[in-house]
């Protein structure tokens, strides 16, 4: 007995159940939610190229051209670009974060956003969806930079590098829920990107990202301690140091630690401050995406 | 039976400005139910509601046999949705925004190939499923978008102005499809538009003007409200019948478009008569029903055109305080 299997009547509607909300279904709707970001950035090949522009620039330009200036405060043997790299990395999925969750602003030009919201799907699936999105993209980017960092007479050791995209997946959907956070209030993009570009900069430039935290001018000292960036930075530069070969000396002077008032604040507590900073701002987008007109 | 959608007295506000007030209508299942007004007369913000995407000022909404307020999930499973503005991602391919919609709706994997099939084929795109919908049309990307209404087989689907800035012949195909879809599917259809036209495909139809329901029937019924056809008539001697007809018949005739016109009830009873008692010779004859043009005119006291003209201003009002576009 042969088995045919023919193609449905098209004269006859085909009987498609939508099911009771569960909360695989919730994650099926995070997870497409999180592909399409990942196709869209496949397609965008522009974007992946041009903002890798400004992270070459710092490390290569700026850190070159600096370097013979800086080379004398630098213990001997350990390269300018080499200290300021985990900081550049950091930039390097800076940019991308903050856009990808732009483009929920796009979204919402488009039109395509409300499709999203009118899905019978929890919002924070579709929050949630985004913000891994967009944390999976800006990594993506920061793994292409960090293929760099041999120029930067950074070791591939696979236990740092493995330790570098943990941290750049941590500060990414930090940085991306940031963002969905902001493009839940602010409806056009012109604002969304002066707005996002306005705190940028400033998170980058106190963040020690260039700059040793010890023996700061008091202001500037209290300044980086607020800044959430600091907290991800000093851990990926820690790593980063922990796998040269200098001296302790050296070690200590440029990556000290952050301290607050003279407490050295442990490794552990400056991540957990990134991931509880990521979780709150996640926390209010979902509040923000839950309301209705 | 159940009805499809039952709205009883429902208003929304926007801060000060009232876009519904106070309506009450019920569709029933497999009807296609038309919205019929002017721009800004609360035919989308009504759509919002029972879509769930707005909250009730007060009042109450079922559809699907569902609260909007309180069972909002299950009103959404039951649902689909075309919207005025496109809501398509144009990075994706048709079927790949297809494909992000059954995941979102939760549509059966083992199921999804076969209707995602059969809705593409039905809107004619089956072939372009491949294309990135960056490189549509503005027909294609809107039959794309009732294809994408429809995967999930919902049992009320809601077309908010699905022919607004097409030319006149997608829109002809796009009501060929919407008439197809009718037969083929058992589904109930709301629909928006302000396109008099149109509206006449609608089994039964709502004017609504400022936030008011002000009629509702079918048209056929609306447009006999309105009472009189219009008759045309060319005749050998026009002036000694515009005097004829309004010594025997008491009406007064005038010269339109260069023939003979009037208003009558029921024209095509009245055509007898006058062939019989007018005693001029007649060389041709038209009767034209009313068209919904005329009923709307006649319920408002203005023409569409004249209402849109002067709710413009509040549209702009309500959409720089709240933010939308």
């Amino acid at each position: 007995m042969t088995v045919t299997t023919q193609p449905p009547a098209l004269t006859d509607a085909i009987r498609v159940a939508v099911p009771e909300r569960s909360l695989r279904h919730d994650v099926r709707a995070v997870s497409i939610v999180w592909r399409r970001e990942l196709i869209r950035f496949r397609s965008d090949r522009l974007r992946a190229i041009t903002s890798l522009v400004q992270p070459v620039l710092f490390l290569f330009v700026l850190g070159t051209g600096l370097s013979r200036l800086a080379s004398r405060g630098m213990p001997a043997g350990v390269d300018f670009r080499t200290f300021i790299y985990p900081g550049v990395l950091a930039m390097s999925v800076l940019f991308t974060s903050i856009f990808s969750a732009a483009s929920i602003v796009w979204d919402r030009e488009f039109g395509f956003l409300r499709e999203m919201l009118v899905a019978p799907v929890r919002r924070w699936a579709i929050v949630v969806g985004k913000c891994l999105g967009g944390a999976t993209v800006a990594t993506f980017q920061g793994i292409i930079f960090l293929a760099l960092a041999g120029v930067a007479h950074v070791p591939y050791n696979p236990v740092l590098l493995l330790t570098l995209v943990g941290e750049l997946l941590l500060l990414s959907f930090t940085l991306t829920a940031f963002g969905v956070m902001m493009a839940a209030r602010i409806k056009q993009i012109q604002a969304f990107m002066a707005l996002t570009q306005m705190f940028v900069m400033p998170l980058f430039f106190l963040s020690g990202a260039l700059y040793p935290l010890n023996g700061l001018p008091s202001w500037l000292s209290v300044l980086t301690r607020i800044d959430p960036l600091t907290y991800i930075v000093d851990p990926m530069r820690n790593a980063v140091f922990s796998h040269l070969s200098i001296s302790p000396l050296a070690v200590d002077t440029l990556s000290p630690g952050i301290t607050w008032n003279g407490w050295v604040v442990p490794l552990g507590l400056s991540l957990g401050i990134v991931a509880v900073m990521g979780a709150g701002m996640l926390a209010v987008a979902i509040a923000e995406f839950r309301k209705t007109e | 039976m159940t009805q499809a959608i039952t709205v009883s007295e429902l208003t929304k506000k926007y801060g000060e400005i009232e876009a519904v007030r106070g309506i009450d209508f019920e569709v029933a299942p497999g009807e296609t139910f038309g919205f019929l007004g002017p721009n800004g007369a609360g035919k989308s913000t009504t759509i919002k509601i029972l879509c769930t995407l707005a909250d009730p000022t007060s009042g109450s909404a079922r559809v699907a046999g569902h609260d909007v307020l309180r069972e909002r999930d299950t009103v959404r499973r039951n649902i689909g949705l075309v919207f005025q503005d496109t809501t398509l991602d144009g990075y994706l391919t048709g079927e790949q925004n297809l494909r992000f919609h059954a995941d979102l709706y939760g549509v059966p994997k083992s199921a999804f190939p076969a209707r995602l099939r059969q809705v593409l084929e039905m809107v004619g795109l089956w072939d372009r499923r491949g294309s990135v919908v960056a490189t549509y049309s503005g027909g294609m990307k809107r039959r794309l978008e009732i294809a994408r209404g429809l995967l999930h087989a919902p049992r009320v689907l809601f077309l908010d102005e699905p022919t607004v800035g097409l030319d006149p012949q997608t829109r002809t195909s796009i009501w060929e499809y919407i008439n197809e879809l009718k037969q083929r599917e058992d589904i109930t259809i709301f629909l928006t538009t302000h396109y008099m036209d149109e509206a006449e495909n609608c089994d039964r139809i709502a004017i609504i003007d400022h936030g008011k329901i002000v009629a509702i029937d079918t048209p056929e019924a609306l447009k006999g409200s309105v009472g009189k056809d219009r008759v045309q008539i060319s005749t050998a001697d026009d002036a000694l019948a515009i005097g004829a007809l309004a010594d025997r018949f008491g009406l007064d005739a005038g010269m339109h478009e260069g023939l003979l016109t009037f208003s009558v009830p029921s024209g095509e009873q009245f055509v007898p008569r006058l062939f019989a008692e007018l005693p001029v010779a007649i060389r041709s004859v038209s009767v034209s029903r009313p068209s919904l043009d005329d009923v709307f005119m006649s319920y408002t006291g203005k023409t569409i055109r004249d209402a849109e003209a002067t709710i413009g201003d509040r549209n702009r009002l309500i959409a720089t305080r709240f933010g939308r576009r």
